[in-house]
């Protein structure tokens, strides 16, 4: 079944009132439970039809389906709300809040939701033991290594318990055994839980765990490929 | 609970810019209110020298004596009259007097003095003429028969105590009034145009030397708090004989008003200026911390942070940072105060001269009122929280992928 719907998206730039077309005319179904890959060369409209999917930029023409709500159709506070419990993000850099510990990261995101603090607690000291992160809950971002941040970054996208996860180039900071240890864990979370993760990679070790790789070019799917 | 601990947190995240932050709120409390209490202090010390040292807050007089100051204009008193003043909670002392001019003589010189009868024991709550006397001594009754001379009055006429001085004027209805008086003492008052003019007499003597015998030029009232003069007039006016004039100090000296007035608006410029530079050093601040953390901003967004949220959570960062502030400017601005008030600035030379030439005497001391303080301290939290509003209404316009982008 089809959580992301993406029917003919366009996304045109207007840079020094040059068009840029990142986008053109992209169709995409992703189901549940799918481990994405959107590949391409840099400047190919990874990173923009990733924002696009997650509702952070608007598209120029196109529409995208998530579950059957019409993203784009959402007022700008409902489309922040509609993130906050249908998606899930893992940024490049990792983007903790700084100021808060690991654990205060996740539940984070469980209070924003509007939980209970005791539970929003437990809720987050139960995601950062599935990352593999329990013996350091307390520790802020930055006496953390980056594989440890991403993996917090993980455990705060699945907080919310989103229908999908986003990752931007989530290896591209890491080292190759912070990198295989992510994509083990990842890749677990998709298997034992049937989350869906759609990720956007240069990184080739994402490329060969991924079930399924879209490969972009110029703003259009080139090739589509399930494994 | 988080916001809190978010907000708390975040300050500390760039010491020196939150230091630098509070630092300029702490300047401002602190510059605004010692200003705004010196400037206070001095309208205190002015209103003390003319009001309430001389005509009384208010004033209980004839219709008309106001803006024709002679006996003709005099009231009748009875003893009905000073008991229902008497009775007001509000009024701390009542002093009756006659006030007229006369030519008075020494044994070379003449030249025109104030006379002001006055009543022996009630004066000492308001012009206190006891503690003016430099040579010499007070009148023992209201029928004594001396005089008290202003030093400057005395000087020019040649007189000293012992001496006799005469004075003659126009009395009650048409009189002339003439008398001859032992000078008992000498009184020297700080304001220069006092000092040069004056000269007491006892009531009964003064209402005999001029043929008004039973009758008074004014009343005059001092209350607990100049401030609330405008209510206790009000109140006295209720109780009082309708054909009474009660006149507050305002309307009694309003070239004294006016003065306030003036030196209040220069003073508030200043202030405003203040205002200004402490406000432009704020919102500097204000915008560096906001750009420094623009992408964090969008990252909050793009994870699911509602715009109200991180308003609040920036709210609370900045009322943290402009309460610490304003706390310890109000806590830095308190010992400075009460110190200038025990210990009162004076002036010496050309300045005192000039300053004695306005009618005051020669030294600022600060007010402690704590209303000044509280003012100031409030206006400068205002600006600080209107100057916060910057990272509210650039949130308002953020989109998180341009927010994010580096």
């Amino acid at each position: 079944m089809a959580i992301i719907e993406i029917h003919n998206i366009t996304k045109v730039y207007n840079t020094d009132q040059v068009p840029v077309h990142a986008l053109n005319g992209v169709d995409l179904n992703i189901n549940e439970g799918e481990f994405t890959a959107i590949v391409g060369p840099s400047g190919s409209g990874k990173t923009t039809l990733l924002n696009i999917i997650g509702g952070l930029d608007k598209p120029t023409s196109g529409k995208v389906f998530i579950n059957q709500t019409d993203m784009f159709a959402l007022s700008g506070r409902k489309l922040i709300d509609f993130r906050l419990h249908h998606i899930g993000f893992v940024f490049q850099a990792y983007n903790l809040i700084p100021v808060l510990t690991a654990k205060e990261n996740v539940a984070f995101i469980l209070q924003m939701q509007g939980q209970p603090s005791r539970q929003c607690e437990e809720h987050a000291l139960q995601l950062l033991e599935a990352v593999g992160l329990e013996d350091k809950v307390d520790k802020r971002p930055a006496e953390l290594s980056g594989g440890q941040q991403q993996r917090v970054a993980v455990a705060r996208a699945l907080a919310s318990k989103p229908d999908f996860v986003l990752a931007d180039e989530p290896t591209a900071n890491l080292d190759s055994a912070s990198t295989n240890n992510l994509l083990d864990m990842m890749g677990s979370l998709n298997e034992r839980e049937k989350i869906t993760f759609i990720f956007s990679t240069h990184d080739q070790r994402v490329v060969e765990r991924a079930k399924r790789v879209i490969n972009l070019v110029d703003g259009k799917v080139e090739s589509d490929e399930y494994r | 609970m988080l916001y809190l601990k978010l907000a708390w947190r975040n300050i500390w995240r760039n010491k020196r810019r939150t230091f630098i932050t509070m630092g300029s709120i702490v300047m401002a409390v602190v510059l605004a209110s010692v200003m705004a209490a010196m400037q206070q202090g001095q309208y205190t010390q002015m209103i003390d020298n003319t009001v309430g040292s001389f005509s009384g807050h208010i004033q209980v007089q004839a219709p008309g004596y106001q803006d024709e100051p002679t006996l003709e204009n005099s009231l009748e008193v009875d003893t009905s009259l000073l008991h229902q003043l008497s009775e007001n909670q509000d009024i701390l002392a009542i002093v009756p007097r006659i006030e007229s001019f006369a030519l008075a003589a020494g044994l070379q010189k003449t030249k025109a003095g104030m006379v002001i009868g006055i009543d022996v024991e009630a004066e000492q709550d308001l012009s206190k003429p006891n503690e003016k006397i430099i040579e010499g001594s007070y009148f023992t009754s209201n029928t004594d028969p001396g005089t008290l001379v202003a030093e400057g009055l005395a000087d020019y006429l040649e007189l000293s105590v012992g001496d006799t001085l005469v004075l003659l004027s126009q009395g009650y209805q048409g009189l002339s009034a003439a008398g001859l008086f032992p000078v008992t003492g000498i009184l020297k008052f700080g304001i220069p145009q006092m000092n040069n003019s004056i000269l007491y007499l006892p009531l009964e003597t003064a209402q005999q030397f001029y043929g008004v015998s039973g009758r008074l030029t004014s009343i005059a009232l001092l209350t607990e708090n100049p401030k609330k003069t405008d209510q206790v007039v009000s109140k006295i006016e209720k109780n009082l004989n309708p054909n009474l004039a009660v006149l507050g100090w305002q309307t009694l000296m309003p070239e004294l008003v006016q003065a306030i007035q003036a030196d209040w608006g220069s003073g508030l410029i200043v202030l405003m200026v203040l205002y200004m530079v402490v406000g432009f050093g704020i919102l500097g601040t204000v915008l560096m911390m906001t750009a420094e953390r623009r992408f964090e901003f969008g990252v909050m967004m793009a994870i699911g942070t509602s715009r109200a949220r991180m308003a609040v959570m920036i709210v609370l960062e900045m009322l943290f940072i402009i309460s610490l502030g304003t706390l310890l400017g109000f806590m830095i601005s308190i010992p400075i105060i009460y110190y200038f008030n025990l210990n009162p600035i004076y002036f010496t030379g050309e300045m005192a001269t000039v300053i004695e030439e306005y009618g005051m005497e020669p030294f600022i001391r600060f007010s402690t009122d704590p209303m000044v303080l509280y003012i100031q301290a409030e206006i400068v939290f205002v600006i600080a929280l209107l100057v916060s509003l910057y990272p509210l209404l650039y949130m308002k316009r953020m989109e998180p992928v341009k927010a994010m982008r580096r």
